[in-house]
């Protein structure tokens, strides 16, 4: 069956590079710089990845960064708490929102 | 996820034979050949010694399939050839391991015969075979002779760990980590030495060293309170019931295929094929564990220690097979 997520896109992702190579050695070169160990260690980096990974859904990033989380040296349990940082912030975001709708709906209430 | 379970799972006859063939990886001997590599031996300075395949666990990512069902122990006679040899050629490590080597019965007299004989005897443990009243005396053994223990634990994730290595292994693995502090153990200042291996739980490569043992260290410290000295991480080698499952849950290919793409060919130099010789359980050369494992003896030729007249020489061709590529990906098995 045909899918609009096929994982092997993943390995594919430099073709995003025809029509507009500049661009993308722009990105790829940022991308790149970025993981590097800094302040933070590539650990670290990967284990925000794939937290941010499922903030946005991204099933190649998801593939990806669970992928490197492990050979970084994160376990399973690092890992889903970091999904569940993922998980409370963007809950959180929906909830806090609410704020607004009891403001609003204040506002209009008798 | 999957559970270790009880019973015998069987052994593959000829287990190395076909490694990578189904990923399609280029053989070992041409990508060294293509590059202007070979891998040969130097001076040969460690000697490990391979007591058998009994072992009380069934690890996942056990290159020898060993496990509670082997027979393949080596007997009292063996070991006094082991020691003879020994000390007819003397190396500056002599490294025991299994299977559980505990589970030997004459593995006391092995120790005792060889810890003389070398600057560093070490004994590889996957620590629950040293659990128990039973054992107090080895450890005993192990202190007098300072013996330096290596000791496997894969992650300090108890799911991930017991996964590979069987339910409620990483409790008792931790029980026996405070018992050796206890002994001196892994402290500063005893000079009792205790290293810890971590293999990675799954069809993945492992973290480098130096960040694997800063985080082991502390989470071990954390969680346990338990200390070490020195961490080592190996790639999974693609053979015996490692390969079994990659093959059986379809990462076969992926994982051959990254320890292909990994190849780093500064590692050559830093083989620790190239300065070792391995003794099989019943006493015959072979250039390494893995090389045991698929029954290819060093030279092509089983020869007993008893029958050495010399170590092969610097500059001696170390058989090689797919499954090399494990001890060359990244920064190598050194």
């Amino acid at each position: 069956m045909e899918m609009y997520y096929d994982p092997a896109d993943l390995a594919k992702f430099n073709e995003i590079g025809k029509d507009a190579p500049e661009l993308a050695k722009k990105f790829f070169d940022y991308y790149a710089e970025v993981f590097k160990e800094g302040e933070l260690t590539e650990r670290e980096k990967a284990l925000i990845a794939l937290a941010v990974a499922h903030a946005v859904q991204c099933p190649y990033c998801i593939d990806a960064y669970t992928r490197a989380c492990l050979e970084k040296g994160s376990n399973l349990g690092e890992m889903t708490e970091a999904v569940h940082v993922a998980a409370a912030i963007r809950g959180g975001a929906s909830l806090v929102h609410g704020v607004q709708m009891r403001r609003i709906a204040e506002k209009l209430s008798m | 996820m999957e559970r270790i379970v009880a019973g015998n799972m069987g052994i593959s006859p000829g287990i190395g034979a076909g490694v990578g063939e189904a990923a399609g990886a280029e053989p070992f001997a041409d990508a060294l050949e293509r590059r202007g590599l070979s891998l040969v031996r130097g001076e040969i300075t460690t000697l490990q010694v391979n007591t058998g395949y009994l072992c009380d666990l069934r690890c996942r990512h056990c290159h020898l399939e060993a496990g509670p069902g082997r027979t393949e122990i080596m007997s009292r006679e063996t070991m006094a050839a082991v020691v003879s040899f020994a000390r007819r050629f003397p190396f500056q490590v002599i490294d025991i391991t299994g299977g559980a080597p505990e589970l030997v019965p004459d593995l006391p007299f092995l120790l005792e015969g060889l810890a003389p004989l070398a600057p560093r005897l070490m004994l590889r443990t996957n620590l629950s075979a040293l659990n128990g009243a039973a054992r107090e005396s080895l450890l005993a053994l192990c202190v007098a002779h300072r013996v330096v223990l290596i000791a496997s634990f894969p992650s300090t994730n108890p799911s991930q760990a017991d996964a590979q290595r069987g339910a409620g292994v990483t409790e008792t693995s931790i029980a026996v980590l405070k018992k050796l502090n206890d002994a001196g153990y892994g402290v500063e200042g005893t000079g009792l030495e205790l290293d810890l291996v971590s293999n990675p739980v799954g069809a993945f490569l492992p973290v480098s060293q130096a960040s694997a043992e800063r985080k082991f260290r502390h989470d071990l410290l954390r969680k346990w309170g338990v200390a070490f000295n020195h961490l080592y991480t190996f790639a999974n080698v693609p053979l015996g019931r490692f390969r079994t499952w990659l093959l059986r849950t379809g990462n076969y290919e992926r994982y051959v295929k990254t320890l292909v793409e990994t190849f780093n060919p500064s590692a050559i130099d830093r083989l620790m094929c190239r300065t070792l010789l391995s003794v099989s359980w019943d006493g015959y050369l072979y250039d390494c564990d893995f090389n045991l494992s698929v029954g290819r003896p060093n030279g092509e030729r089983k020869v007993h220690v008893l029958d050495v007249r010399d170590l092969p020489p610097p500059g001696d061709p170390i058989a090689v097979g797919e499954y090399c590529y494990a001890c060359t990906a990244g920064s190598g098995f050194t």
